[in-house]
């Protein structure tokens, strides 16, 4: 067609018109750090494996993250997912759900058999490690996927540590737990079982390269009550690794157990399911100060285990015990007041608390110990070089998740170690607050109620109490991730640039500034749900 | 108006695409090779929301009718900064006649595409607020009256942007423009009744008429491509905020619109033959004081000393709004 | 064929001849009874293919046209007076655009006060607009400039009006030959349009033009108003092949041979100094007429050629410049520059007042005589109007 001169025009002819120029900003793409891995005591990179979770790439998902955490169905029941207390979307509607999705990657993944994929080379080096509890296990295994040979070694004939003889299988079936122990098995990993190592460093001299420590805390603490001879007095963990064990210890009909932690939880509703008619809690202060999750407090009064707050034991005796009112003090500290009870109790089940058994150090003086734990430096490694220790034996929290993620520290400081490096974490520290989010975006969307066994079977016998999530529901919850700080392809920095000056670059590729057209107003960056892109200074 | 529900998807129907959705479920923008009828390259302000929103829609026109679009645009800074000497950003005919009669330019071609027999070739009639509710009312009228074949959209920014900020018919009250500035007793725009063009374009019991905004995407789509569907004269209005003439950031355009619709300030609706079919629920109602304080042509209001009279009253408009359109409580998203 | 016919059937008539694709059109006398006979035709389904739009104004009259001279259609409209000022800003832009509508200029007087009688001030307010405008003398000049403006306009790419003087042309009586419809579908080609508004090849048509390249748009439209100077004539003459009949052109000559004195004018008007001056050419006198046809673009030549001969010209005009004098006249006087040709100007028939034979034949003798004013108003009324303006000067 003849184009009259300058009044008609040539489509699209603008495009030589670089409006770029204008800009005094631009924005950038970028991946910050989400508040659920930045909690997560086994740096799972949480937001990512949801992300490929939610369209359906279960085994990708499993295998994203697995690179940080060999346990997600164990995971899934036992861990206490702080990466949830953090979660932005409790500022929305209610935290994402990450522990059930976790739990139903993990026992999907056990469900189809996927496996651990083989080290690609081996490095030669040999590691020891002590301990077959969630440290060992979890260092074994990172130790395992960089090439070295392991040997691990343990006092007791199944490995999991607390997980096999703390945590009653109605938490934690066995069958999950030898599941994803065994894949660990199947990846090279030699286990010595019943053996317990009685001095490290006669070990050390069997030529391993180095040793990682994870003896956990196993030594009950003990406090000196008062007591008839005939009391019967027992110890916590003593009786869950019995009835681990298939012995049924002798509790009698009514149980008293002493402690506000979880394994006073444990050990109580443990005591019913054996058959105890009644199970009572005595701890010193009240409920919001007691050590145990909210959510095990919950179960087990659910249970019907009674619980009497603000109480010592004061006296033990054969089927009765007394016990003295406490009060706290303006500190919070419990003090006594005088007033006395009596509990009919056939038994008393002391679950104060744990200690570290350092027999096996012998007589090293180059072994630091300072208030029952033990020293490690920033890389894991105790003051003796090529030592390393981590979970509940050195300072930190003590649970299952704390203590794959110092497995897994050390094994990659280990590896640096053998290797002659030092391992840096790279991770992201740019923490996204809910307030950097752009809610709108979310639709409302409640998190799914993990289905619970009713409460009435529950305390008969040791089926697991909570249920897993089905496959429409995890995909739901899953999906609910608001992927704080990162990409998730919602389009919609490409849709709202009135500059058209976004290119989207097809499925998993994320998307480019156009910087000849962005004129810099930064709509993109308010407008993008996840905050996964800056304005930056141009220019 | 609500678009089809999307169960299960943490960012449902408010994101322009997400990955999760099948591909007829994302929004046209959303799609890698949309056709951009407005394309990059062009002189609108950074953040200019009359750029977004006439991208929208054609977008969405194009879409509905096979790219057979013409559109004719009146005189304003869609089409100044889409159209100047020697470059253009349009990638469809286009035509622009003067400020006042785009409705008539835009009946007389699409009375030549019917004389012609190419009645599949849709025409999509364009200007701002000023160019709609003032000096073309009479041409829009009466496209709307003898039912022409065309679909008229007014991106309403709320005052003559291209001349320089002055008020329009569209101008909200107590907004400060260059012609009703923030001195004298009752500073900014007088509290008139204002022109309610999606009112009078229903009391012209036209097929179809809507309100959007630049910040529900899905729902300017959604209408767009009702309003293809229907022959006759069509009315879409979009808010289409403005960062230069109502002093906000440019960062902001989408937000405010968002508060504008939330508040109740500005109504989403729609209406066939004259009779409201429906009505977008707000989904987080705020104060109309959030939309306002973004912007510096309300700065008035807030400073130096706090005009509750005056937030009051708008904030009764909003409230009017919310009661008439029943934009609250309505049993949402089912 | 001749039928005794309405001026303004004829042109319906010939109009729909030419096969428009869109006709829009908003009333006002004296052009009513043609866009009212368009649209009798329309309805009844005997114009296929076309669009009759019953616009609200005459702004929308010429818009609605613009948009469908852009979208490729032919499209007409007519209008008069008021109506053809309002639509001012769409007349400027679709000459500006380049769009070949046709128009038809019923023309009247411009208020205030109002009046609806026949002058030419309202066609001749928009001389400036680059719209092309051919003057009518009689309705079977105007029908078949009609025919004619169709296809300069579409050859030039340029809009034109058609100018024939309201009542006196519009609402007679007359034996007419309206153009049959087979001549003239062997006369008119196709409307091929320049630029079309095409999803198929999309361009953006009415940029925003800045100073840089405002100069050259306008010069270049200029020069094309200029081309009609060659295209006018030469579809005058192809008509003339096709219909048998001279009509159209840039100027009509009448027994101008040798004459000293030529009375220029145009519209209905030549008729009556035709009569007038072939009295007076009876009577002795030297004297000749030259009708234009087409006063915009103005045939400067042709006008310049015409007059070699003359001493003295006459000019009679129905609209005049206020406080300058006569349109037409600067215009000859142009074409006439550093000839010894004399001018003079007669405003006549403002509003409908009626144009007499005898007030013409005493205003030529007395100007032959050289005993008129540069500018003459016919049969003013002097003394009224000297006394109103006196009393009006009360106060200053
Ligand atoms: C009843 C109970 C319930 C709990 N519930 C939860 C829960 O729900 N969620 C949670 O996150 N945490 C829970 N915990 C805490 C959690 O189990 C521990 O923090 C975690 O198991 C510590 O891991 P670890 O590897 O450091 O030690 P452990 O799990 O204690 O493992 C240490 C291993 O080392 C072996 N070992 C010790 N000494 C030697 C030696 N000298 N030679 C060879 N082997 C040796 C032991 O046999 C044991 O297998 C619970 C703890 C208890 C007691
Ligand atoms: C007849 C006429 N009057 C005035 C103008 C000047 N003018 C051009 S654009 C414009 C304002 C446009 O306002 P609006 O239609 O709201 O569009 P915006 O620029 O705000 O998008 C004005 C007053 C004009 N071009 N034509
Ligand atoms: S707006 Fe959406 S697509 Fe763009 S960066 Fe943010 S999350 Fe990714
Ligand atoms: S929205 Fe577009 S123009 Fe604005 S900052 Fe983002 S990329 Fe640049
Ligand atoms: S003045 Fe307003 S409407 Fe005009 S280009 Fe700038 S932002 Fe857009
Ligand atoms: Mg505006």
């Amino acid at each position: 067609m003849e184009k009259p001169f300058a009044i008609t025009l040539s489509v699209e002819s603008s495009l030589a018109n670089h409006t770029g120029s204008w800009r005094v900003e631009k924005p950038e793409y970028v991946h910050r750090m989400p508040p659920c891995n930045n909690a997560c005591p086994a740096g799972e990179n949480i937001q990512n494996w949801l992300y490929i979770a939610e369209d359906g790439s279960y085994e990708n998902a499993w295998h994203a993250l697995i690179q940080e955490n060999p346990f997600p169905a164990i995971m899934g029941r036992v861990c206490y997912h702080p990466c949830q207390d953090v979660c932005n979307r409790s500022f929305l509607d209610e935290a994402v759900g990450i522990n059930s999705v976790e739990r139903f990657l993990g026992d999907h993944a056990i469900e189809k058999g996927w496996k651990i994929p083989a080290p690609d080379v081996e490095s030669g080096f040999k590691v020891l490690i002590i301990g077959a509890g969630p440290a060992g296990l979890s260092a074994a295994y990172h130790l395992r996927r960089l090439g070295h040979d392991v040997t691990v070694r343990d006092a007791t004939h199944a490995p999991g540590g607390m997980m096999r003889y703390g945590i009653p299988k109605y938490r934690l079936p066995r069958e999950i737990l030898d599941a994803e122990i065994n894949r660990i098995k199947e990846m090279g990993i030699r286990f010595e079982m019943n053996t317990r190592v009685d001095d490290v460093h006669v070990a050390m001299d069997e030529g391993f390269d180095a040793v990682f420590l994870a003896i956990g805390a196993q030594l009950s603490k003990r406090a000196y009550i008062p007591a008839s001879e005939a009391a019967r007095i027992m110890d916590a963990i003593k009786v869950l690794h019995d009835v681990e064990e298939g012995n049924q210890p002798l509790l009698g009909r009514k149980v008293v157990v002493y402690g506000g932690g979880n394994t006073a939880m444990d050990v109580a509703r443990t005591a019913k399911r054996l058959g105890a008619e009644e199970a009572v809690i005595v701890y010193r202060r009240t409920r919001d100060k007691a050590p145990a999750n909210d959510l095990e407090i919950t179960e087990a009064l659910e249970e019907g285990i009674l619980v009497k707050w603000l109480s010592t034991v004061n006296h033990v005796g054969q089927h009765e015990l007394r016990i003295e009112k406490m009060e706290l003090d303006e500190k919070g500290f419990p003090q006594p007041t005088g007033e006395f009870e009596t509990l009919e109790a056939d038994s008393l089940i002391l679950a104060l608390g744990q200690e570290v058994d350092f027999s096996l150090l012998g007589n090293s003086a180059d072994l630091d110990v300072v208030d029952g734990t033990m020293t490690v430096d920033a890389t894991m490694m105790t003051s003796h070089p090529g030592i390393f220790a981590g979970g509940d034996m050195v300072p930190a929290d003590r649970t299952v998740t704390t203590g794959v993620g110092h497995g897994k520290k050390a094994a990659r400081n280990i590896d640096a170690w053998l290797r002659k490096s030092t391992y840096e974490n790279t991770k992201n520290t740019d923490l996204v607050t809910y307030e950097q989010l752009n809610s709108w975006y979310y639709t409302d969307a409640p998190h799914v109620v993990r289905e619970r066994l009713e409460a009435s079977r529950r305390a008969k016998d040791f089926s697991e109490v909570v249920k897993g999530l089905d496959e429409s529901n995890a995909l739901y919850e899953a999906r609910r991730c608001m992927s704080c700080g990162n990409c998730f392809e919602c389009d919609n920095c490409f849709g709202v640039c009135p500059d058209n000056a976004i290119i989207k670059l097809g499925p998993g590729k994320g998307f480019e500034i156009n910087l000849d057209y962005c004129k810099g107003c930064g709509i993109c960056v308010s407008e993008c749900p996840s905050s996964s892109i800056v304005m930056v200074a141009d220019k | 108006m609500t678009t089809t529900p999307i169960k299960f998807y943490q960012v449902g129907s408010f994101a322009v695409g997400n990955r999760l959705l099948s591909e007829e479920d994302r929004s046209i923008q959303s799609d890698p090779n949309r056709t951009n009828a407005l394309t990059s390259g062009h002189r609108a302000c950074q953040g200019c929301g009359e750029a977004l929103g006439a991208r929208y829609a054609l977008d969405a026109a194009m879409r509905a009718c096979n790219d057979q679009v013409i559109a004719v645009n009146a005189t304003g800074c869609l089409e100044v900064f889409s159209t100047p000497y020697p470059e253009s950003s349009w990638r469809i005919p286009w035509l622009h006649s003067l400020f006042g009669n785009a409705p008539a330019v835009a009946t007389g071609v699409a009375a030549a595409m019917k004389a012609k027999g190419r009645t599949d070739v849709r025409v999509v009639g364009q200007g701002g607020d000023g160019a709609t509710v003032d000096i073309g009312f009479g041409a829009l009228s009466g496209m709307f009256e003898r039912n022409d074949d065309v679909l008229y959209i007014c991106y309403d920014n709320e005052a003559y942007m291209n001349t320089g900020v002055q008020r329009s018919g569209a101008t909200p009250p107590a907004a400060r423009t260059a012609t009703t500035q923030a001195v004298g007793s009752a500073p900014g725009n007088v509290f008139g009744q204002g022109k309610n063009l999606p009112r009078i374009a229903m009391a012209h019991e036209i097929p179809y008429v809507a309100t959007a905004s630049v910040a529900d995407l899905r729902d300017l789509e959604a209408k767009v491509t009702k309003a293809m569907s229907f022959r006759g004269a069509r009315y879409i209005h979009v808010l289409v905020p403005c960062p230069l003439g109502w002093g906000s950031a440019s960062c902001d355009t989408i937000k405010i619109a968002r508060l504008a619709t939330q508040s109740g300030l500005f109504p989403v609706f729609e209406a066939e033959s004259g009779e409201v079919t429906s009505s977008t629920p707000i989904r987080k109602k705020v104060d109309v004081e959030e939309y306002l304080k973004l912007q510096l042509r309300y700065a008035h209001l807030f400073s130096p000393t706090r005009n509750d009279a005056v937030i009051n009253h708008l904030q009764e408009m909003a409230d009017k709004n919310i009661r008439r359109y029943n934009l609250l409580n309505q049993s949402s998203e089912s | 064929m001749l039928k005794q016919i309405e001026g303004s059937k004829a042109i319906a008539d010939t109009v729909a001849a030419c096969r428009p694709e869109v006709i829009c059109a908003y009333p006002i006398s004296p052009q009513t009874h043609i866009v009212e006979g368009l649209s009798a035709i329309v309805k009844a389904g005997k114009l296929a293919k076309c669009e009759f739009i019953n616009v609200e104004s005459e702004f929308a009259a010429m818009s609605v046209a613009i948009g469908a001279s852009a979208a490729g259609a032919r499209a007409y409209t007519a209008t008069a007076s008021q109506g053809l000022l309002y639509m001012v800003e769409a007349v400027y832009n679709a000459a500006g655009l380049g769009l070949p509508i046709v128009m038809t200029v019923a023309n009247r007087a411009i208020g205030g006060p109002i009046n609806i009688w026949n002058d030419h001030s309202d066609s001749m307010s928009q001389r400036d607009s680059g719209w092309i405008q051919m003057y009518a003398e009689t309705n079977q000049e105007a029908a078949d400039l009609h025919v004619q403006a169709f296809a300069i306009a579409e050859r030039l790419s340029l809009p034109i009006m058609v100018c024939m003087d309201g009542f006196i042309l519009t609402h007679a009586y007359e034996q007419i030959d309206v153009p049959e419809q087979e001549l003239v579908d062997k006369y008119l080609p196709t409307f091929n349009p320049r630029q079309i508004l095409d999803p198929a090849d999309p361009v953006s048509i009415g940029a925003m033009v800045g100073p840089e390249a405002f100069t050259e748009v306008k010069y270049m439209s200029h020069m094309k108003n200029l081309q009609a100077l060659t295209v006018i004539p030469e579809e005058s003459e192809k008509f003339a092949q096709v219909f048998n009949r001279d009509s159209g052109g840039l100027v009509r000559p009448y027994k101008m041979q040798e004459a000293r004195n030529v009375v220029i004018a145009l519209g209905s008007v030549l008729g009556t100094i035709k009569d007038v001056v072939d009295e007076m050419i009876h009577d002795g006198y030297s004297i000749g007429v030259l009708g234009l046809t087409t006063f915009r673009p103005f045939p400067f030549e042709a006008v310049r050629e015409a007059l070699t001969a003359a001493h003295n010209v006459f000019i009679v005009e129905k609209a005049f410049q206020l406080g300058v004098g006569g349109i037409v006249t600067e215009n000859v006087r142009s074409s006439l520059r550093g000839t010894a040709t004399h001018d003079q100007t007669l405003i006549a028939g403002l509003g409908g007042r009626p144009i007499t034979k005898q007030s013409l034949r005493t205003y030529f003798e007395a100007a032959i005589d050289g005993r008129v004013e540069e500018l003459t108003f016919l049969d003013l009324d002097k003394d009224l109007a000297e006394r109103e303006l006196l009393k009006e000067k009360v106060g200053l």
